[in-house]
């Protein structure tokens, strides 16, 4: 089962922390509870959005700078599975 | 008694009718941008109009309580859930000590006020304990909450659960709005065709929105060429500087609308082409980026008319909570 991670805030998507750097994760990256995913800027500041599970990010379902609404599924991931 | 902000949401401030009466020194309004949502609050919890409650946009904060009280939460569609199980927007509920308060995702509309029995207790200031932030005044310390504060709450003997606003008196949150606006002061500086585009273009709210102003896109407005007057900035969308109302709309550039709001500046140097009429400003505050307005032309008749039917409204909201 994947798991949805959505973004809490109405806002812009930002897969970047910066507009030189890398993204944040791809598909396939590995990512913990508390990895940065994106940052969502709204009023001005930019709030970053933590992954909330730990697994391998499976998709991202928002293209970069895109507007998204409180509660938008911006990744899913494929959690890591404890029973293997 | 009081509450302990475990998280604090975003932007999350203690707000109230708000402080008028000092524009013309510089010091907005402030108060809760949607007041008829904050009074609802406020009426559902057995509180007096004047009591402080926090206003809360796009993402809510968890609260522990530490005494039992009466909750409500009013405006927009920001789901509370009471130690982690659902409770209803719109309706008063007991909360007894220990319990926590937070929220699910935003469903609709931008601010949601939680209003407490007895009021949210912060000293006055200027007779009110509203927020404003840019001048760090009123509220916790002149600021959005943060993790940690803890809030006094006042008396809670007149609190009752279970109150409820009828569904004909909630306020519905589509993503499109008709905001009526009041031609001027400064429209002459508008070609006709500029006018048009400002009352034809459906624009859209964008992320800058606070509660300073809120800023749309959608269109770029004409202006008449002109001269620019001594003290008047040579852009086409510069005055001579004067006072902005709340509610006016200015057009920096001739691109990007912004309608002020209770914490916006008393005045400065870009032409305002209407002004949203004072019942429609509680619609304003409910909008969410990516939320698409009209702004609507009335007249002042109009305008009239519509600041009696909200009065009306509000004494509606008064009889039927208090039921």
């Amino acid at each position: 089962m994947a798991y949805e991670i959505k973004s809490p805030i109405p806002g812009i998507f930002y897969r970047k922390p910066s507009p030189e750097s890398d993204p944040f994760v791809e598909v396939g990256s590995a990512v913990e509870t508390s990895t940065v995913i994106c940052l969502i800027e709204v009023m001005k500041t930019f709030h970053e959005v933590r992954s909330g599970a730990s697994g391998t990010i499976a998709s991202i379902e928002v293209d970069d700078e895109e507007m998204v609404d409180a509660g938008q599924v911006i990744a899913t991931l494929e959690p890591d599975d404890s029973g293997n | 008694m009081g509450v302990r902000v475990v998280k604090p949401g975003m932007a999350t401030t203690i707000q109230d009718l708000g402080r008028p009466g000092y524009y013309r020194v510089g010091i907005p309004p402030s108060g809760s941008l949607d007041q008829y949502s904050s009074l609802a609050a406020n009426l559902l919890v057995g509180n007096d109009d004047s009591a402080a409650v926090l206003e809360c946009t796009y993402l809510g904060p968890q609260l522990h309580f530490e005494a039992p009280t009466v909750v409500a939460v009013a405006g927009a569609n920001l789901p509370p859930l009471l130690n982690g199980e659902a409770r209803a927007t719109w309706e008063s509920f007991a909360v007894a000590e220990g319990d926590v308060l937070s929220f699910d995702y935003l469903e609709g509309g931008a601010r949601a006020y939680i209003a407490v029995s007895g009021g949210f207790d912060v000293p006055q200031i200027l007779g009110s304990r509203s927020t404003y932030t840019l001048g760090s005044m009123g509220g916790v310390e002149g600021r959005v909450l943060a993790e940690g504060d803890w809030i006094d709450t006042g008396d809670t003997s007149r609190a009752t659960p279970g109150r409820v606003v009828p569904e004909s008196l909630r306020t519905e949150h589509p993503k499109h709005r008709e905001i009526r606006v009041m031609m001027g002061l400064f429209d002459h500086r508008l070609t006709p065709s500029g006018r048009q585009t400002f009352l034809r273009t459906e624009w859209r709210l964008t992320p800058v929105a606070d509660r300073t102003g809120f800023r749309y896109q959608g269109a770029e407005l004409e202006f008449e060429e002109r001269d620019p007057p001594f003290g008047a900035g040579s852009d086409p969308s510069n005055i001579v500087d004067a006072p902005y109302p709340i509610g006016s709309i200015q057009v920096p550039g001739g691109i990007e609308p912004i309608v002020l709001h209770r914490d916006a500046v008393s005045g400065g140097g870009y032409v305002m082409v209407a002004t949203v009429i004072g019942a429609d400003m509680d619609l304003v505050a409910q909008s969410a980026p990516n939320n698409t307005t009209r702004f609507v032309e009335v007249n002042l008749e109009t305008a009239l008319e519509a600041r009696r039917d909200r009065s009306k409204r509000i004494e509606e909201l008064r009889m039927a909570v208090a039921s």
